[in-house]
């Protein structure tokens, strides 16, 4: 069992969603975060005061998947994520202990 | 049906004629207005103009050596049934302009400075505007409407009035000819309070998220017994010593149709000084201090720009020409200074803003102000690309250079503003557009482009600069010694909502 995380521009949100959805993923984690990375922040001007805004907001999305479908789902991420340009975001994959449903209480890759 | 009908007119006829008789029998008889005066008075109405000049003829008394004089007078008694009362129409536009006014300060001018400030000190602004609502409310009942606007001798000549309509007595529904044959007195002077709230609320941006809230209700009692009473007066009221228009004794023959150096010359002159001795924010320049809301600020620009129009038609103090001709120019000036300002942000750093566009309509109702009743909308035109150019220039630049913390550019956009429309108006003031300025300003206003006024204009401003200058200096050190004028930095980093107001402009889910 896999974690994977994206850090995705918004405006990407839905392209991703759709194409997780069409490879059989059932469910996601999505929160609006901000953060850096080699795209740097921007200026922005009032008046005469010049700000530099470090953080940018992205898209953070969490899946807990079966390792048998985590390649699939990352290349979807990516392939839908993908603009060519600076700022297109990251993924992290990382090992999961167990996971539990609340309601049925099972437990493994039948809970995620 | 009919027959009860006239036996009720029957009825009224013969009481109306008993009481007529047993009047006749107390005192003299009334005289009667002719058919003619009773017309002349309601087209005064129309007019805006004196009603009782129709009731007046030339009437024989006695002077002090006993010598039979003949004057111009209205004969004893004689009134028409509109000669002494309000106008219906020139009333009800004042109490809308006044009420837009208010509609400036509360919510326009609270949202359009809530919006720059840093989220942690929203309140503050909003807390601010209020308590000057009503503590200035509170000074004008007791005795500032009168140390501007009574008639009679003045506490100090041609600089303060006197203590007449204290506590507004003999201030009712009738209206005070000095100012308006129209509007009812209490009116009036409601609608002046609005000027003299929204004014020391102007101040309040060069000093925002810095400044106790004790000290600033300490400083505006303080400023308006100094500055604005006095200025108002000196602008504004009949024996006025710049009251180019009114006074023809004035000794500086200036003129200022809603503010330009009562409100904003006056306020933005005095927030610099004020900026200056309060000192900078804490983190100025290091840390970030962007506007919180844009959003919010734009629709307080919107309101200010709408209020704008009681400010400046109102000025008129009638539903007349010269409020219609203010209307115009105001309209004008604003629009294409909101337009200027946001193209030269664009040719210079690429981008137009909306806080440009903010910024310029602001300023040209600034630059405006003074001018809206004199000028033409060609003048008014030019008023609106030097209002979008100028301030531009001062809240870009001359702080930068100078490296003073005017917050939320009360200096920038207020005094160089008032200041470039006292001078134009002097420049573009034309006797086409106020018949007014013929009455005691034919030599100096000469429709040209450096004719005498602007001299008056000069010597006004000058004088404004020093009064604000001068008096802000003084009233600032003295709340400095008595009360302190800065929070301390705990109280300020953690934001003057929560440490001053115990409340919080916004809470999470």
């Amino acid at each position: 069992m896999k974690k994977v995380e994206a850090i995705i521009k918004p405006f990407k949100l839905e392209e991703v969603k759709d194409a997780l959805g069409e490879i059989g993923v059932e469910g996601m984690t999505v929160s609006e975060v901000k953060g850096f990375g080699r795209q740097k922040g921007h200026t922005e001007i009032y008046r005469g005061s010049e700000y530099t805004v470090d953080f940018l907001p992205k898209i953070k999305l969490e899946l807990v998947l079966p390792d048998s479908r985590v390649d699939a789902a990352v290349a979807a991420i990516i392939k839908s994520a993908k603009t060519g340009k600076i700022g297109d975001g990251k993924v992290f994959i990382s090992p999961v202990d167990d996971a539990i449903r609340i309601r049925t209480e099972e437990k493994g890759d039948s809970a995620v | 049906m009919k027959k009860l009908l006239s036996l009720i007119a029957m009825a009224g006829a013969l009481t109306a004629g008993t009481s007529f008789s047993s009047q006749a029998a107390d005192a003299p008889k009334k005289p009667e207005p002719t058919l003619e005066q009773r017309i002349a008075t309601v087209e005064a109405y129309i007019n805006n103009t004196d009603p009782t000049a129709p009731l007046k003829a030339k009437i024989k008394t006695k002077d002090k050596d006993g010598k039979e004089v003949e004057t111009e007078a209205v004969p004893e008694g004689l009134v028409t049934p509109t000669s002494a009362t309000s106008g219906p129409g020139h009333n009800g536009f004042m109490m809308v302009c006044a009420a837009l006014v208010l509609f400036m300060t509360l919510p326009g001018l609270f949202l359009f400075y809530g919006g720059l400030v840093r989220k942690k000190n929203i309140l503050s602004v909003i807390a601010q505007c209020f308590g000057i609502a009503g503590l200035v409310t509170i000074l004008w009942v007791v005795c500032g409407y009168s140390l501007i606007f009574a008639d009679g001798t003045d506490m100090i000549a041609g600089v303060l009035g006197n203590l007449k309509f204290s506590m507004l007595s003999g201030v009712d529904s009738l209206p005070n000819t000095n100012y308006s044959y129209w509007v009812s007195h209490n009116v009036f002077s409601m609608f002046q309070m609005m000027f003299a709230i929204i004014t020391p609320a102007l101040i309040l941006g060069a000093i925002a998220e810095r400044m106790k809230f004790a000290a600033i209700l300490a400083f505006v009692a303080l400023w308006m017994f100094i500055v604005y009473f006095p200025l108002a007066h000196m602008v504004w009221g009949i024996n006025g010593l710049m009251n180019g228009v009114w006074n023809a004794n004035a000794s500086i023959k200036a003129i200022d149709f809603a503010g330009g150096t009562v409100v904003h010359m006056s306020s933005g002159w005095s927030a610099l000084v004020l900026c200056l001795i309060l000192g900078k924010r804490l983190g100025f320049g290091k840390d970030p201090m962007q506007p919180h809301s844009m959003v919010m600020c734009s629709i307080g620009t919107g309101m200010l720009w709408v209020g704008w129009y009681g400010f400046n038609a109102g000025s008129a103090v009638a539903a007349d020409g010269v409020a219609a001709n203010a209307f115009t120019t105001t309209t004008i000036a604003a629009a294409v200074a909101s337009f200027v300002w946001p193209v030269l942000e664009w040719i210079v750093r690429g981008k137009p803003s909306v806080l440009g566009f903010c910024s310029g309509a602001v300023a040209g109702l600034v630059v405006i102000t003074p001018a809206a009743g004199f000028v033409t909308p060609g003048g008014a035109l030019l008023i609106g690309i030097l209002a979008g150019v100028v301030p531009f220039v001062a809240c870009t630049s001359l702080k930068k250079m100078f490296g003073y913390d005017d917050a939320l550019d009360t200096f920038g956009v207020h005094a160089v503003g008032g200041t470039l429309g006292a001078l134009l108006t002097g420049m573009l003031a034309r006797n086409g557009s106020n018949a007014n300025l013929a009455t005691n300003l034919k030599d100096k206003v000469t429709d040209s482009l450096f004719q005498p006024l602007v001299v008056e204009q000069l010597k006004a401003m000058a004088l404004t600069i020093v009064l604000s200058v001068v008096g802000t200096v003084v009233i600032a050190y003295i709340v400095k010694a008595v009360i302190g004028l800065r929070p301390t930095e705990e109280v300020e980093r953690m934001g003057l909502d929560v440490s001053e107001h115990g409340e919080e402009g916004y809470h999470g889910s």
